[in-house]
């Protein structure tokens, strides 16, 4: 069937999900305005666009990846050809030079890359205009309050830590973990290419964080309304809704659940054992933690039977770049993988999916 | 010729007159003699490049083929010596560079522009601050232009910025000998994100003083500096002495929070980033110019690691 609806697979199931969102849509979808609302709001417009901008840019990196990635393969399989071959997925012909002149070859692509920009700001800032509301009124509290969209990430973070770590320590983590990323990614390969083979983990990680980051501001901006109350995508925004907080920390959940009463584990809720219990719940999440990253770096997706896990099927390799990390590299990254990356997540699902508040409660801080 | 004896004898000229006509003719001759000679230097202006101002200023000509002239073009000029003579030819593909920092870094220019401009019609003051956005957005030509470019302008280099990181993550550019450098992109990163929360107090409306109020809150509950921070307390701190009385000159948003993040905003991170992108860009050339697209490295071509 090679006729005029050749679709790949790919193709078929990115139309799959299309269908799916815009039926989930349809049926799900209550209030068409309240949504409206929300996303043409001017200054959530900078984030409607990440939503397109996000899925465009990983594509096209993704498509150069999977070039590359062909031509690792071609070569690895016959050295004669990496010997002789340019080694670039670019087209390159015999004669050509291999430098151009700055003037004017680079120098025109800025020139329009700068008056593409300016045009475009122009056409924004004429059809959008910056918001401004009434003057500034400590006696009124604005409901929903909310941080410019790039902050709210942080903020949809105070729902599942006090600030003093969604506000001061996570940040700084990030900064810093960020800061870190080039001297603990000890892998030589994948400099100045695009390549999913040969770094499967580091870009792996970058994009969880990354997306896991675009995440919370999608959640930040569309879902949480009034009181910071969640509502879906198309529920209207009740002002009166009241959420009752029936949250609890992991020590009482435990004590005061079933198996906790017949294992008579009621001791749990009193000091010194709830912070006896809290300290083993994180040391041992850690561990648990380290563990898992240990696993995600070294595992042969081959032998697991997901199919799009296939893709990336080196553990041999994995296992090489692993022997060439120091100790301390190792352990930076873990520290800051387990505390940032497994953290957030794991937060999240205790504390929306089990209405968890905190898992180590001390008289200083809790966590 | 032999007309102007007569001329002389008819007409029977005083000594006066006779001297004024020998200054018209002097004078004619002058004249056309002038105009010859201005005609011949014009004709050496009309190439505008060959004129002295022109050489002073641009000390080469550009539009030559010339390969060596291409080069000086770019090594003579002050702004564009930030770029080598030549890349290779793969480096100016867009697919590969996205052209994201250069855009941040263009974006902070026309930020500073029409901050700049802004700031001309900005006072800084519980009084007027308010009064000042809506005289911009009522009273001032273009004013609601020039406002609302500054904010899309600021949002869309929070944008560009993290797609900068995005493909330098992608494409491994942070490695050796970049380490250093994506260090110096991540304090960038953290400078573009605090100029853009400085600016939202400053319009003085009910946006940004929540925003800030939100913001500064989380301040109060830092470990040891916050007055609501673990240890906090056990170490004396107050909220009229604590880390958020800092940033904000008093215990509530108020002037002095105005104040301070409009000093902020517009001369104390600016610079602070200015030395930053000095760097950045700096290291971009030390570091061997851009990335890539570089020729692929093979699994068989990793070296041992050097033991000392």
């Amino acid at each position: 069937m090679a006729g005029r609806f050749n679709l790949s697979k790919g193709k078929l199931i990115g139309l799959g999900v299309v269908v799916v969102l815009v039926l989930l849509a349809v049926f799900f979808v209550e209030d068409w305005q309240q949504l409206w609302t929300i996303s043409s709001a001017p200054d959530n417009i900078p984030i409607v666009a990440m939503l397109f901008l996000v899925p465009f840019f990983t594509w096209l990196g993704i498509k150069q990846s999977r070039a590359n990635d062909r031509l690792i393969v071609a070569l690895e399989q016959d050295p004669k050809l990496a010997k002789t071959s340019h080694r670039k997925a670019e087209p390159w012909r015999p004669g050509w030079a291999k430098e151009i002149h700055v003037w004017p070859y680079l120098v025109r692509i800025e020139f329009l890359a700068a008056v593409i920009v300016t045009v475009v700001l122009f056409v924004w800032s004429i059809v959008l205009n910056a918001p401004l509301e009434e003057p500034a009124n400590p006696n009124l509290t604005m409901n929903p309050s909310k941080a410019p969209w790039y902050f709210l990430g942080l903020q949809e973070m105070l729902v599942y830590f006090d600030p003093w770590i969604a506000g001061v320590v996570m940040p700084s983590i990030i900064m810093i973990g960020l800061m870190v990323f080039p001297y603990v990614d000890s892998n030589p390969l994948g400099n100045g290419y695009y390549t999913l083979k040969q770094r499967r983990f580091a870009v792996g990680m970058f994009c969880w964080g990354f997306l896991m980051w675009i995440l919370l501001i999608v959640i930040g901006t569309f879902i949480r309304g009034p009181g910071w109350i969640w509502f879906w995508p198309g529920q209207t925004w009740d002002h009166n809704a009241v959420v009752f907080d029936k949250n609890v920390d992991l020590h009482d959940w435990i004590a005061t659940s079933r198996i906790g009463k017949a294992l008579h584990l009621g001791f749990l809720s009193a000091n010194p054992f709830k912070f006896i219990f809290g300290l083993l719940v994180v040391g041992g999440f850690y561990i648990l933690g380290a563990l898992f990253f240990h696993w995600l770096m070294t595992v042969d997706f081959k032998k697991l039977s997901l199919r799009p896990l296939r893709l990336f099927p080196q553990d041999a390799f994995e296992k090489k770049l692993l022997a060439r990390t120091s100790l301390l590299q190792y352990l930076t990254f873990q520290f800051f993988a387990v505390s940032v990356l497994l953290a957030m997540p794991v937060k999240l699902i205790l504390r929306l999916a089990l209405t968890i508040k905190y898992v180590w409660v001390t008289p200083w801080f809790n966590i | 010729m032999d007309e102007k004896p007569e001329q002389k004898e008819t007409k029977q000229l005083t000594g006066d007159e006779k001297a004024g006509a020998g200054l018209v003719e002097k004078m004619k001759e002058g004249g056309t003699a002038l105009k010859q000679r201005a005609i011949e230097e014009a004709k050496g202006y009309k190439d505008v490049q060959d004129t002295q101002i022109w050489k002073s200023i641009f000390r080469v000509s550009h539009d030559r083929s010339d390969p060596r002239n291409r080069s000086l073009a770019v090594l003579s000029n002050v702004f564009l010596h930030l770029h080598p003579a030549k890349i290779n030819r793969d480096a100016v593909r867009y697919r590969y560079t996205w052209g994201m920092g250069g855009i941040t870094f263009y974006l902070f220019i026309v930020l500073t522009f029409t901050g700049v401009l802004l700031m001309f019609y900005y006072h800084p003051t519980k009084v007027d601050a308010f009064r000042d956005i809506l005289y911009l957005e009522h009273d001032v030509p273009f004013g609601k232009l020039l406002r609302n470019m500054h904010r899309w302008a600021a949002h869309l280099m929070v944008i560009t910025t993290w797609l900068h990181m995005f493909r330098v993550v992608l494409t491994g550019s942070y490695k050796r000998p970049r380490e250093f450098n994506w260090g110096v992109g991540v304090v960038l990163l953290v400078l573009t994100l605090l100029l853009s929360f400085t600016g939202y107090l400053l319009p003085d409306d009910q946006l940004g003083f929540w925003a800030v109020t939100v913001g500064t809150n989380m301040a109060r509950a830092t470990p040891m500096l916050g007055s609501e921070g673990p240890f906090g307390v056990q170490l004396g701190m107050t909220p009229f002495n604590d880390v958020r009385f800092g940033l904000l000159g008093g215990s509530i948003v108020d002037s002095n929070a105005l104040l301070r993040s409009y000093i902020w905003h517009c001369i104390g991170i600016p610079l602070v980033a200015s030395i930053f992108m000095a760097v950045h860009f700096w290291r971009i050339r030390k570091d061997g110019g851009i990335s890539g697209p570089a020729p692929v490295m093979l699994e068989s071509e990793m070296k041992a690691i050097k033991k000392k």
